[in-house]
Protein backbone atom coordinates (compact mmCIF):
# COMPACT_ATOMS: atom_id res chain seq x y z
CA UNK A 1 0.00 0.00 0.00
CA UNK A 2 1.27 3.38 -0.78
CA UNK A 3 1.47 6.33 1.36
CA UNK A 4 -0.04 9.31 -0.26
CA UNK A 5 1.99 12.95 0.83
CA UNK A 6 -1.24 13.89 2.69
CA UNK A 7 -0.80 11.72 4.84
CA UNK A 8 2.83 11.69 5.58
CA UNK A 9 2.07 15.36 5.97
CA UNK A 10 -0.60 14.11 9.13
CA UNK A 11 2.19 11.84 10.53
CA UNK A 12 4.02 14.60 10.60
CA UNK A 13 2.02 17.31 12.26
CA UNK A 14 1.22 14.03 14.73
CA UNK A 15 4.84 13.80 15.27
CA UNK A 16 5.59 17.46 15.99
CA UNK A 17 7.83 17.46 12.84
CA UNK A 18 8.23 20.04 10.05
CA UNK A 19 9.40 18.61 6.75
CA UNK A 20 10.83 19.77 3.47
CA UNK A 21 8.98 18.73 0.00
CA UNK A 22 11.26 16.26 -0.58
CA UNK A 23 11.40 14.73 2.41
CA UNK A 24 7.62 14.25 2.44
CA UNK A 25 8.75 12.40 -0.87
CA UNK A 26 10.55 10.61 0.01
CA UNK A 27 9.52 9.51 3.66
CA UNK A 28 6.38 8.48 1.86
CA UNK A 29 8.54 5.79 -0.59
CA UNK A 30 10.07 4.34 2.02
CA UNK A 31 7.30 4.38 4.79
CA UNK A 32 5.88 2.28 1.79
CA UNK A 33 8.00 0.12 0.99
CA UNK A 34 9.14 -1.03 4.73
CA UNK A 35 4.99 -1.39 5.18
CA UNK A 36 4.91 -3.49 2.60
CA UNK A 37 7.86 -6.20 3.66
CA UNK A 38 5.83 -5.82 7.33
CA UNK A 39 2.94 -7.18 5.63
CA UNK A 40 4.70 -10.37 5.74
CA UNK A 41 3.01 -10.28 9.36
CA UNK A 42 -0.22 -11.27 7.85
CA UNK A 43 1.01 -14.22 6.87
CA UNK A 44 0.88 -15.50 10.15
CA UNK A 45 -2.10 -16.86 12.09
CA UNK A 46 -2.15 -14.77 15.53
CA UNK A 47 -5.66 -15.57 16.19
CA UNK A 48 -5.18 -16.92 20.03
CA UNK A 49 -1.82 -15.69 20.58
CA UNK A 50 -1.24 -13.10 23.60
CA UNK A 51 0.75 -10.16 22.57
CA UNK A 52 4.25 -9.94 24.10
CA UNK A 53 4.16 -6.02 25.35
CA UNK A 54 7.23 -6.84 27.11
CA UNK A 55 9.89 -9.36 27.63
CA UNK A 56 10.11 -9.32 31.81
CA UNK A 57 6.69 -10.22 33.96
CA UNK A 58 5.23 -6.86 33.61
CA UNK A 59 4.97 -5.91 37.56
CA UNK A 60 5.45 -2.83 39.64
CA UNK A 61 7.99 -1.31 40.64
CA UNK A 62 7.66 0.42 43.83
CA UNK A 63 10.65 2.47 46.67
CA UNK A 64 10.41 3.25 49.56
CA UNK A 65 9.35 7.09 49.81
CA UNK A 66 12.44 8.42 50.90
CA UNK A 67 14.11 12.04 50.53
CA UNK A 68 17.21 11.41 48.71
CA UNK A 69 19.25 14.70 47.11
CA UNK A 70 18.18 15.18 43.45
CA UNK A 71 20.57 17.16 40.57
CA UNK A 72 20.98 20.78 41.55
CA UNK A 73 19.12 22.63 39.47
CA UNK A 74 21.43 24.55 37.98
CA UNK A 75 23.37 21.75 35.93
CA UNK A 76 19.77 20.81 34.62
CA UNK A 77 19.04 24.40 33.32
CA UNK A 78 22.53 24.67 31.73
CA UNK A 79 21.59 22.27 29.25
CA UNK A 80 18.47 24.57 28.47
CA UNK A 81 19.09 27.35 25.46
CA UNK A 82 16.94 29.41 26.92
CA UNK A 83 16.44 29.76 30.56
CA UNK A 84 15.56 32.25 33.01
CA UNK A 85 15.33 32.97 37.04
CA UNK A 86 15.62 29.34 37.27
CA UNK A 87 12.72 27.77 34.96
CA UNK A 88 12.75 26.89 31.09
CA UNK A 89 11.35 29.32 29.51
CA UNK A 90 9.02 28.86 26.33
CA UNK A 91 7.19 31.34 24.08
CA UNK A 92 3.79 32.63 25.55
CA UNK A 93 0.87 29.91 25.62
CA UNK A 94 -2.04 31.65 26.45
CA UNK B 1 53.66 -6.73 21.22
CA UNK B 2 52.81 -3.04 21.82
CA UNK B 3 50.26 -1.87 24.44
CA UNK B 4 47.59 -1.29 22.39
CA UNK B 5 47.66 -4.75 20.88
CA UNK B 6 47.11 -6.21 24.23
CA UNK B 7 44.07 -7.79 26.30
CA UNK B 8 42.74 -6.26 29.56
CA UNK B 9 44.32 -9.08 31.72
CA UNK B 10 47.06 -8.52 29.88
CA UNK B 11 47.96 -4.34 30.48
CA UNK B 12 46.24 -5.46 34.55
CA UNK B 13 49.44 -7.26 35.14
CA UNK B 14 51.59 -4.84 34.11
CA UNK B 15 49.92 -2.41 35.93
CA UNK B 16 49.79 -4.58 38.93
CA UNK B 17 53.47 -5.56 39.01
CA UNK B 18 54.33 -1.95 38.63
CA UNK B 19 55.79 -2.34 35.33
CA UNK B 20 53.71 0.69 34.23
CA UNK B 21 52.15 3.46 35.49
CA UNK B 22 48.48 4.00 34.56
CA UNK B 23 49.62 7.69 33.25
CA UNK B 24 52.36 5.77 30.88
CA UNK B 25 49.64 3.33 29.71
CA UNK B 26 47.19 6.25 29.37
CA UNK B 27 49.99 8.18 27.31
CA UNK B 28 50.38 5.26 25.16
CA UNK B 29 46.97 4.63 24.32
CA UNK B 30 46.38 8.69 23.59
CA UNK B 31 49.45 8.43 21.28
CA UNK B 32 48.23 5.40 19.36
CA UNK B 33 45.05 7.49 19.02
CA UNK B 34 46.90 10.20 17.76
CA UNK B 35 48.42 7.62 15.11
CA UNK B 36 45.11 6.27 13.68
CA UNK B 37 41.93 8.14 14.48
CA UNK B 38 42.51 9.72 11.20
CA UNK B 39 42.03 6.49 9.58
CA UNK B 40 39.42 5.24 11.47
CA UNK B 41 37.36 7.86 12.67
CA UNK B 42 35.51 6.18 15.81
CA UNK B 43 36.03 8.84 18.37
CA UNK B 44 33.18 11.49 18.72
CA UNK B 45 34.96 13.22 21.90
CA UNK B 46 38.16 12.35 23.12
CA UNK B 47 38.75 13.45 26.96
CA UNK B 48 42.50 13.92 27.08
CA UNK B 49 43.01 15.96 29.67
CA UNK B 50 40.57 13.96 32.11
CA UNK B 51 42.33 10.55 30.98
CA UNK B 52 45.44 12.02 32.13
CA UNK B 53 43.93 13.49 35.38
CA UNK B 54 42.34 10.38 35.94
CA UNK B 55 45.12 7.78 35.48
CA UNK B 56 47.54 10.03 37.53
CA UNK B 57 45.05 9.90 40.70
CA UNK B 58 45.07 6.27 40.16
CA UNK B 59 48.88 5.98 40.20
CA UNK B 60 48.63 8.21 43.45
CA UNK B 61 46.27 6.16 44.82
CA UNK B 62 45.88 2.51 42.94
CA UNK B 63 43.09 0.43 43.94
CA UNK B 64 43.19 -3.22 42.87
CA UNK B 65 40.29 -3.77 40.57
CA UNK B 66 40.57 -6.16 37.68
CA UNK B 67 39.49 -2.76 35.36
CA UNK B 68 41.65 0.09 37.49
CA UNK B 69 44.18 1.85 35.44
CA UNK B 70 43.02 0.19 31.91
CA UNK B 71 41.69 2.64 29.17
CA UNK B 72 38.36 2.15 27.79
CA UNK B 73 36.14 3.98 25.73
CA UNK B 74 32.26 4.58 25.86
CA UNK B 75 29.60 4.19 23.23
CA UNK B 76 28.27 8.40 23.22
CA UNK B 77 24.53 7.30 24.28
CA UNK B 78 25.93 6.34 27.24
CA UNK B 79 25.79 9.37 29.73
CA UNK B 80 28.92 10.65 31.29
CA UNK B 81 28.87 13.47 33.68
CA UNK B 82 30.66 16.88 32.61
CA UNK B 83 31.46 15.42 29.16
CA UNK B 84 29.17 16.10 26.27
CA UNK B 85 27.10 12.98 25.23
CA UNK B 86 25.77 13.80 21.60
CA UNK B 87 23.85 10.17 20.22
CA UNK B 88 25.68 10.95 17.06
CA UNK B 89 23.16 13.60 16.75
CA UNK B 90 22.53 17.73 16.18
CA UNK B 91 19.74 17.22 18.74
CA UNK B 92 22.03 16.40 21.42
CA UNK B 93 25.20 18.19 20.17
CA UNK B 94 26.18 20.35 23.31
CA UNK B 95 24.26 18.05 25.37
CA UNK B 96 26.48 17.77 28.67
CA UNK B 97 24.84 14.95 31.01
CA UNK B 98 24.56 16.15 34.87
CA UNK B 99 24.79 12.47 36.03
CA UNK B 100 26.65 9.58 35.03
CA UNK B 101 24.96 6.22 33.22
CA UNK B 102 24.88 3.40 35.51
CA UNK B 103 27.66 1.55 33.98
CA UNK B 104 29.68 4.97 33.16
CA UNK B 105 29.48 5.24 37.72
CA UNK B 106 30.65 1.39 37.46
CA UNK B 107 33.87 1.73 35.29
CA UNK B 108 34.68 4.91 37.33
CA UNK B 109 34.16 2.81 40.44
CA UNK B 110 36.51 0.46 39.41
CA UNK B 111 39.46 3.91 38.76
CA UNK B 112 38.90 2.74 34.99
CA UNK B 113 40.57 5.63 32.52
CA UNK B 114 38.29 6.74 30.13
CA UNK B 115 39.57 8.00 26.88
CA UNK B 116 36.23 9.51 25.15
CA UNK B 117 33.26 8.78 23.73
CA UNK B 118 32.62 6.52 20.64
CA UNK B 119 30.76 7.30 17.58
CA UNK B 120 27.14 5.69 16.55
CA UNK B 121 24.36 5.83 14.47
CA UNK B 122 22.22 8.85 15.11
CA UNK B 123 20.23 7.48 18.52
CA UNK B 124 21.51 3.95 17.46
CA UNK B 125 19.47 3.64 14.74
CA UNK B 126 21.17 2.12 11.83
CA UNK B 127 23.84 -0.78 11.39
CA UNK B 128 26.63 1.37 9.59
CA UNK B 129 27.23 4.44 11.37
CA UNK B 130 26.26 6.34 8.20
CA UNK B 131 23.49 8.17 10.22
CA UNK B 132 25.70 9.56 12.48
CA UNK B 133 25.36 13.36 12.03
CA UNK B 134 29.18 13.52 12.13
CA UNK B 135 31.01 11.45 10.24
CA UNK B 136 30.93 7.20 9.02
CA UNK B 137 33.55 5.40 10.92
CA UNK B 138 35.84 3.02 8.95
CA UNK B 139 36.83 -0.66 9.62
CA UNK B 140 40.17 -0.80 10.66
CA UNK B 141 41.21 -4.12 8.84
CA UNK B 142 39.48 -2.50 5.59
CA UNK B 143 39.22 1.28 5.30
CA UNK B 144 37.40 1.35 2.28
CA UNK B 145 34.42 -0.56 4.58
CA UNK B 146 32.26 0.25 7.29
CA UNK B 147 32.52 -1.06 11.13
CA UNK B 148 29.23 -1.31 11.05
CA UNK B 149 26.56 -0.39 13.57
CA UNK B 150 25.19 1.02 15.38
CA UNK B 151 28.12 0.59 17.84
CA UNK B 152 30.71 0.94 15.23
CA UNK B 153 32.79 3.44 16.76
CA UNK B 154 32.76 1.25 19.72
CA UNK B 155 33.91 -1.98 17.85
CA UNK B 156 36.42 0.08 15.84
CA UNK B 157 38.15 1.65 18.69
CA UNK B 158 39.34 -1.80 20.19
CA UNK B 159 39.87 -3.42 16.77
CA UNK B 160 42.67 0.28 16.28
CA UNK B 161 44.25 -0.71 20.07
CA UNK B 162 42.73 3.25 20.70
CA UNK B 163 41.10 1.48 23.57
CA UNK B 164 41.48 -1.54 25.49
CA UNK B 165 37.53 -2.35 25.37
CA UNK B 166 34.41 -0.63 25.00
CA UNK B 167 30.43 -0.54 26.11
CA UNK B 168 27.95 -0.68 23.39
CA UNK B 169 24.39 -0.55 23.33
CA UNK B 170 22.46 -3.54 21.12
CA UNK B 171 18.80 -2.77 19.95
CA UNK B 172 18.90 -5.53 17.18
CA UNK B 173 22.39 -6.38 16.69
CA UNK B 174 24.32 -3.21 17.43
CA UNK B 175 27.14 -4.71 19.68
CA UNK B 176 27.27 -8.18 18.00
CA UNK B 177 27.28 -7.02 14.11
CA UNK B 178 29.98 -4.61 14.61
CA UNK B 179 31.80 -7.10 16.65
CA UNK B 180 31.62 -9.23 13.98
CA UNK B 181 33.00 -6.72 11.85
CA UNK B 182 36.07 -6.08 12.76
CA UNK B 183 36.93 -9.42 14.34
CA UNK B 184 36.05 -8.78 18.29
CA UNK B 185 33.47 -10.33 20.72
CA UNK B 186 30.40 -8.70 21.74
CA UNK B 187 28.28 -9.48 24.20
CA UNK B 188 24.54 -8.29 24.38
CA UNK B 189 23.26 -9.66 28.27
CA UNK B 190 19.92 -10.95 28.61
CA UNK B 191 17.31 -7.78 29.24
CA UNK B 192 17.42 -6.81 32.39
CA UNK B 193 21.04 -8.07 33.65
CA UNK B 194 22.80 -4.54 33.41
CA UNK B 195 21.24 -1.21 34.21
CA UNK B 196 20.22 0.93 31.30
CA UNK B 197 20.15 4.33 33.69
CA UNK B 198 21.44 7.44 31.97
CA UNK B 199 21.66 4.96 28.56
CA UNK B 200 19.49 7.14 25.94
CA UNK B 201 16.53 5.29 25.28
CA UNK B 202 16.57 4.14 21.63
CA UNK B 203 13.57 0.73 22.15
CA UNK B 204 13.06 0.74 25.76
CA UNK B 205 11.64 -3.10 25.10
CA UNK B 206 14.76 -4.04 23.19
CA UNK B 207 17.92 -2.02 24.40
CA UNK B 208 20.69 -3.56 25.90
CA UNK B 209 24.00 -1.76 27.21
CA UNK B 210 27.00 -4.74 26.70
CA UNK B 211 30.31 -5.06 26.46
CA UNK B 212 33.27 -4.82 23.12
CA UNK B 213 36.50 -6.90 23.84
CA UNK B 214 39.94 -8.32 22.24
CA UNK B 215 38.79 -11.85 23.62
CA UNK B 216 36.44 -13.59 25.33
CA UNK B 217 38.28 -13.51 29.12
CA UNK B 218 38.06 -9.63 28.96
CA UNK B 219 34.34 -9.71 27.94
CA UNK B 220 33.61 -11.43 31.29
CA UNK B 221 35.86 -9.02 33.32
CA UNK B 222 33.94 -6.06 32.33
CA UNK B 223 30.12 -8.15 32.51
CA UNK B 224 31.22 -8.60 36.19
CA UNK B 225 31.66 -4.55 36.32
CA UNK B 226 28.67 -3.78 34.97
CA UNK B 227 25.85 -6.52 35.83
CA UNK B 228 23.80 -6.18 38.43
CA UNK B 229 20.76 -4.94 39.96
CA UNK B 230 19.94 -1.17 39.77
CA UNK B 231 16.95 0.21 41.81
CA UNK B 232 17.23 3.77 38.87
CA UNK B 233 16.35 1.20 36.72
CA UNK B 234 12.36 0.09 36.56
CA UNK B 235 13.37 -2.66 34.22
CA UNK B 236 16.71 -4.23 36.22
CA UNK B 237 16.10 -7.43 37.61
CA UNK B 238 17.41 -8.47 40.79
CA UNK B 239 19.16 -11.63 40.51
CA UNK B 240 22.63 -12.73 42.03
CA UNK B 241 24.91 -11.88 40.13
CA UNK B 242 27.30 -14.60 39.72
CA UNK B 243 31.71 -14.12 39.22
CA UNK B 244 31.54 -14.71 35.12
CA UNK B 245 35.29 -15.43 35.19
CA UNK B 246 34.81 -17.52 38.07
CA UNK B 247 35.22 -21.39 36.67
CA UNK B 248 35.82 -20.42 33.36
CA UNK B 249 37.50 -23.89 31.87
CA UNK B 250 36.54 -23.75 28.38
CA UNK B 251 35.09 -27.50 29.22
CA UNK B 252 32.32 -28.12 26.93
CA UNK B 253 31.89 -31.67 27.64
CA UNK B 254 28.21 -32.63 27.31
CA UNK B 255 27.40 -29.29 26.28
CA UNK B 256 24.09 -29.37 24.23
CA UNK B 257 23.98 -27.36 21.27
CA UNK B 258 21.27 -26.16 18.39
CA UNK B 259 21.99 -25.04 14.97
CA UNK B 260 19.17 -23.77 13.98
CA UNK B 261 18.48 -24.53 9.63
CA UNK B 262 16.97 -21.11 9.15
CA UNK B 263 20.05 -19.04 10.38
CA UNK B 264 22.26 -21.45 7.82
CA UNK B 265 20.08 -20.55 4.88
CA UNK B 266 18.51 -17.15 3.68
CA UNK B 267 21.18 -14.82 2.19
CA UNK B 268 24.00 -15.41 4.35
CA UNK B 269 27.10 -15.92 2.74
CA UNK B 270 28.46 -19.45 2.06
CA UNK B 271 31.78 -18.57 3.17
CA UNK B 272 30.12 -17.87 6.81
CA UNK B 273 28.00 -20.70 6.80
CA UNK B 274 30.74 -23.02 6.08
CA UNK B 275 32.77 -21.34 8.71
CA UNK B 276 30.12 -22.11 11.48
CA UNK B 277 29.51 -25.06 10.40
CA UNK B 278 33.50 -26.08 10.69
CA UNK B 279 33.03 -24.58 14.46
CA UNK B 280 30.40 -26.47 15.06
CA UNK B 281 31.90 -29.76 14.05
CA UNK B 282 34.98 -28.62 16.39
CA UNK B 283 32.31 -28.28 19.10
CA UNK B 284 31.19 -31.93 18.40
CA UNK B 285 35.45 -32.66 18.59
CA UNK B 286 35.62 -31.11 22.08
CA UNK B 287 32.59 -33.12 23.73
CA UNK B 288 29.36 -31.13 22.87
CA UNK B 289 26.42 -33.04 21.43
CA UNK B 290 25.53 -30.61 18.28
CA UNK B 291 21.93 -31.14 16.60
CA UNK B 292 19.95 -29.34 14.09
CA UNK B 293 16.89 -27.68 15.16
CA UNK B 294 14.64 -25.24 13.63
CA UNK B 295 13.39 -22.28 14.56
CA UNK B 296 10.22 -21.66 12.20
CA UNK B 297 9.13 -17.55 13.41
CA UNK B 298 12.37 -16.09 13.14
CA UNK B 299 11.57 -15.28 9.86
CA UNK B 300 8.93 -13.09 11.15
CA UNK B 301 11.51 -10.98 13.82
CA UNK B 302 12.97 -8.65 11.24
CA UNK B 303 8.92 -7.15 10.06
CA UNK B 304 8.00 -7.52 13.99
CA UNK B 305 11.11 -4.99 14.43
CA UNK B 306 10.31 -2.82 12.41
CA UNK B 307 6.94 -1.84 13.61
CA UNK B 308 8.11 -2.00 17.55
CA UNK B 309 10.98 -0.63 16.95
CA UNK B 310 9.44 2.29 15.19
CA UNK B 311 6.79 2.33 17.57
CA UNK B 312 8.74 2.58 20.72
CA UNK B 313 11.38 5.07 19.23
CA UNK B 314 8.85 7.81 17.96
CA UNK B 315 7.32 7.61 21.78
CA UNK B 316 10.88 7.83 23.19
CA UNK B 317 11.81 10.79 20.97
CA UNK B 318 8.91 12.79 22.07
CA UNK B 319 10.99 13.99 24.73
CA UNK B 320 13.00 16.50 22.35
CA UNK B 321 10.89 19.11 21.90
CA UNK B 322 13.77 22.17 22.52
CA UNK B 323 13.13 23.20 26.03
CA UNK B 324 14.80 21.40 28.51
CA UNK B 325 17.61 20.64 26.61
CA UNK B 326 18.38 19.54 23.21
CA UNK B 327 18.67 22.11 19.69
CA UNK B 328 16.40 24.53 19.83
CA UNK B 329 14.50 26.56 17.21
CA UNK B 330 14.99 30.18 18.30
CA UNK B 331 13.23 31.41 16.22
CA UNK B 332 10.13 30.21 16.82
CA UNK B 333 7.32 32.95 18.33
CA UNK B 334 4.69 29.91 19.19
CA UNK B 335 4.90 26.18 21.09
CA UNK B 336 3.89 24.10 17.98
CA UNK B 337 6.62 25.48 15.96
CA UNK B 338 9.50 25.62 18.56
CA UNK B 339 8.87 21.83 18.74
CA UNK B 340 8.30 20.92 14.69
CA UNK B 341 10.79 23.40 13.97
CA UNK B 342 13.50 22.18 16.54
CA UNK B 343 12.75 18.46 15.78
CA UNK B 344 13.35 19.39 11.98
CA UNK B 345 16.93 20.92 12.98
CA UNK B 346 18.26 18.09 15.22
CA UNK B 347 16.99 15.27 13.84
CA UNK B 348 18.92 13.29 10.49
CA UNK B 349 17.03 11.83 7.68
CA UNK B 350 16.84 8.27 9.52
CA UNK B 351 15.66 9.21 12.74
CA UNK B 352 12.90 11.05 11.22
CA UNK B 353 11.58 8.25 8.86
CA UNK B 354 11.38 6.06 12.13
CA UNK B 355 9.29 8.45 14.08
CA UNK B 356 6.86 8.75 11.04
CA UNK B 357 6.30 5.56 10.79
CA UNK B 358 6.11 5.28 14.87
CA UNK B 359 3.34 7.25 15.01
CA UNK B 360 1.39 5.76 12.05
CA UNK B 361 1.48 2.12 13.18
CA UNK B 362 0.38 3.72 16.52
CA UNK B 363 -2.35 5.74 15.16
CA UNK B 364 -5.48 4.47 15.86
CA UNK B 365 -6.34 3.27 12.31
CA UNK B 366 -3.27 1.32 12.27
CA UNK B 367 -2.41 0.04 15.58
CA UNK B 368 -4.00 -3.84 15.56
CA UNK B 369 -2.95 -4.03 12.03
CA UNK B 370 0.63 -3.27 12.78
CA UNK B 371 1.41 -2.82 16.35
CA UNK B 372 -0.60 -5.50 17.62
CA UNK B 373 -0.13 -8.02 15.02
CA UNK B 374 4.15 -7.17 15.54
CA UNK B 375 3.67 -8.02 19.49
CA UNK B 376 2.00 -11.32 18.68
CA UNK B 377 4.06 -12.53 16.25
CA UNK B 378 7.41 -11.18 18.70
CA UNK B 379 5.31 -14.00 21.41
CA UNK B 380 5.54 -16.48 18.69
CA UNK B 381 9.74 -15.90 18.35
CA UNK B 382 10.11 -15.93 21.43
CA UNK B 383 8.47 -19.22 22.44
CA UNK B 384 10.02 -20.87 19.19
CA UNK B 385 13.26 -20.45 21.42
CA UNK B 386 11.80 -21.25 24.69
CA UNK B 387 11.01 -24.74 22.58
CA UNK B 388 14.66 -25.02 21.68
CA UNK B 389 15.98 -24.50 25.36
CA UNK B 390 13.71 -27.36 26.84
CA UNK B 391 16.39 -29.82 25.34
CA UNK B 392 19.40 -27.30 24.63
CA UNK B 393 21.85 -25.37 26.38
CA UNK B 394 22.67 -22.58 23.92
CA UNK B 395 22.31 -21.93 19.72
CA UNK B 396 24.94 -21.22 17.92
CA UNK B 397 24.25 -19.44 14.69
CA UNK B 398 26.23 -17.00 12.03
CA UNK B 399 25.76 -13.60 13.74
CA UNK B 400 25.44 -11.66 10.16
CA UNK B 401 24.93 -12.52 6.70
CA UNK B 402 27.99 -11.00 5.71
CA UNK B 403 31.58 -9.43 6.25
CA UNK B 404 32.46 -5.68 6.31
CA UNK B 405 30.02 -3.77 3.65
CA UNK B 406 31.59 -0.40 1.71
CA UNK B 407 30.16 3.16 2.06
CA UNK B 408 26.94 3.68 0.44
CA UNK B 409 26.42 0.17 -0.73
CA UNK B 410 22.52 0.36 0.38
CA UNK B 411 22.44 3.46 -0.50
CA UNK B 412 19.73 3.24 -2.60
CA UNK B 413 18.24 -0.16 -1.16
CA UNK B 414 17.15 0.54 2.62
CA UNK B 415 15.62 -2.68 3.19
CA UNK B 416 18.56 -4.59 2.31
CA UNK B 417 20.38 -2.22 4.83
CA UNK B 418 18.21 -3.63 7.32
CA UNK B 419 18.55 -7.57 6.61
CA UNK B 420 21.92 -6.74 7.96
CA UNK B 421 19.98 -7.76 11.60
CA UNK B 422 18.17 -11.00 10.10
CA UNK B 423 20.10 -12.73 12.64
CA UNK B 424 20.70 -10.78 15.29
CA UNK B 425 17.25 -9.33 15.93
CA UNK B 426 15.13 -12.48 16.97
CA UNK B 427 17.51 -12.34 20.27
CA UNK B 428 17.09 -8.93 21.12
CA UNK B 429 12.85 -10.04 20.21
CA UNK B 430 13.17 -12.50 22.57
CA UNK B 431 15.39 -11.23 25.46
CA UNK B 432 18.13 -13.59 25.47
CA UNK B 433 21.67 -13.31 25.79
CA UNK B 434 23.74 -12.96 22.42
CA UNK B 435 27.15 -13.09 21.83
CA UNK B 436 29.51 -12.79 18.74
CA UNK B 437 33.37 -14.27 18.40
CA UNK B 438 35.81 -14.38 15.73
CA UNK B 439 35.08 -17.42 13.83
CA UNK B 440 37.72 -16.88 11.25
CA UNK B 441 38.35 -14.91 7.82
CA UNK B 442 36.98 -14.39 4.98
CA UNK B 443 39.05 -12.80 2.20
CA UNK B 444 40.81 -10.93 5.16
CA UNK B 445 37.50 -9.46 7.02
CA UNK B 446 36.60 -11.19 9.65
CA UNK B 447 33.60 -12.96 10.15
CA UNK B 448 31.44 -13.80 13.80
CA UNK B 449 29.30 -16.44 15.08
CA UNK B 450 26.73 -16.10 17.07
CA UNK B 451 26.05 -17.71 20.20
CA UNK B 452 22.67 -17.31 21.89
CA UNK B 453 21.73 -18.62 25.68
CA UNK B 454 18.85 -18.82 27.71
CA UNK B 455 18.41 -16.07 30.41
CA UNK B 456 20.79 -15.09 32.27
CA UNK B 457 23.20 -17.87 31.40
CA UNK B 458 25.91 -15.31 29.95
CA UNK B 459 28.03 -17.79 31.83
CA UNK B 460 27.68 -20.95 30.01
CA UNK B 461 27.81 -18.48 26.75
CA UNK B 462 31.38 -17.33 27.69
CA UNK B 463 32.82 -21.03 28.48
CA UNK B 464 31.66 -22.12 25.03
CA UNK B 465 33.13 -19.21 23.28
CA UNK B 466 36.37 -19.70 25.52
CA UNK B 467 36.36 -23.25 24.22
CA UNK B 468 36.48 -22.32 20.69
CA UNK B 469 38.71 -19.22 21.19
CA UNK B 470 41.42 -21.92 22.80
CA UNK B 471 40.88 -23.77 19.99
CA UNK B 472 42.14 -20.99 17.27
CA UNK B 473 44.04 -17.84 17.07
CA UNK B 474 41.72 -15.19 15.34
CA UNK B 475 41.67 -13.33 18.46
CA UNK B 476 45.26 -12.49 18.36
CA UNK B 477 45.01 -10.93 14.97
CA UNK B 478 45.02 -7.55 14.77
CA UNK B 479 44.27 -5.41 11.85
CA UNK B 480 47.46 -2.96 9.99
CA UNK B 481 47.11 0.19 10.41
CA UNK B 482 50.68 1.15 10.93
CA UNK B 483 53.10 1.55 13.48
CA UNK B 484 55.08 -0.98 15.52
CA UNK B 485 54.34 -4.37 15.90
Amino acid sequence: MALTIKKVEHLAILSRLTLTDEEKESFARQMSDILEYADKLNQLDTENIEPMVYILPALNVFREDEVIPSTPREELLANASVAEDGYFKVPKIL
Amino acid sequence: MQLYDMTISELSVLIKERKISAQELTRAYLQRIDEVEEQVGAFITRTDELAIQQAGEFDHNPVNKPLAGIPYGLKDNICTRGVRTTCASKMLGDFVPAYNARVAACLQDQQGILLGKLNLDEFAMGCSTETSAFKPTSNPWDLQRLAGGSSGGSAAAVAAGEVAYSLGTDTGGSIRQPAAYCGLVGLKPTYGLVSRFGAIANTSSLDQVGVITRDVWDCALVLNAIAGYDPQDGTSVKIDVPDYTADLSGDIKGLRIAYPREYFQNNTDTAIVEQVKRALHEYEQLGAIVEEVSLPYSEYALPAYYIISRAEASTNLARYDGVQFGLRDVKADNVADLYADSRAAGFGAEVKLRILLGSYVLSADYYETYYLKAMKARRLIHDDFTRVFENHDIIITPTTPTTAFQRDEFRSDLLNLYRNDILTVPVNMAGLPGMSVPCGFIDGLPAGMQLIGKPFKEKMLLNAALAFEQAHDYYKARPNLGGDR
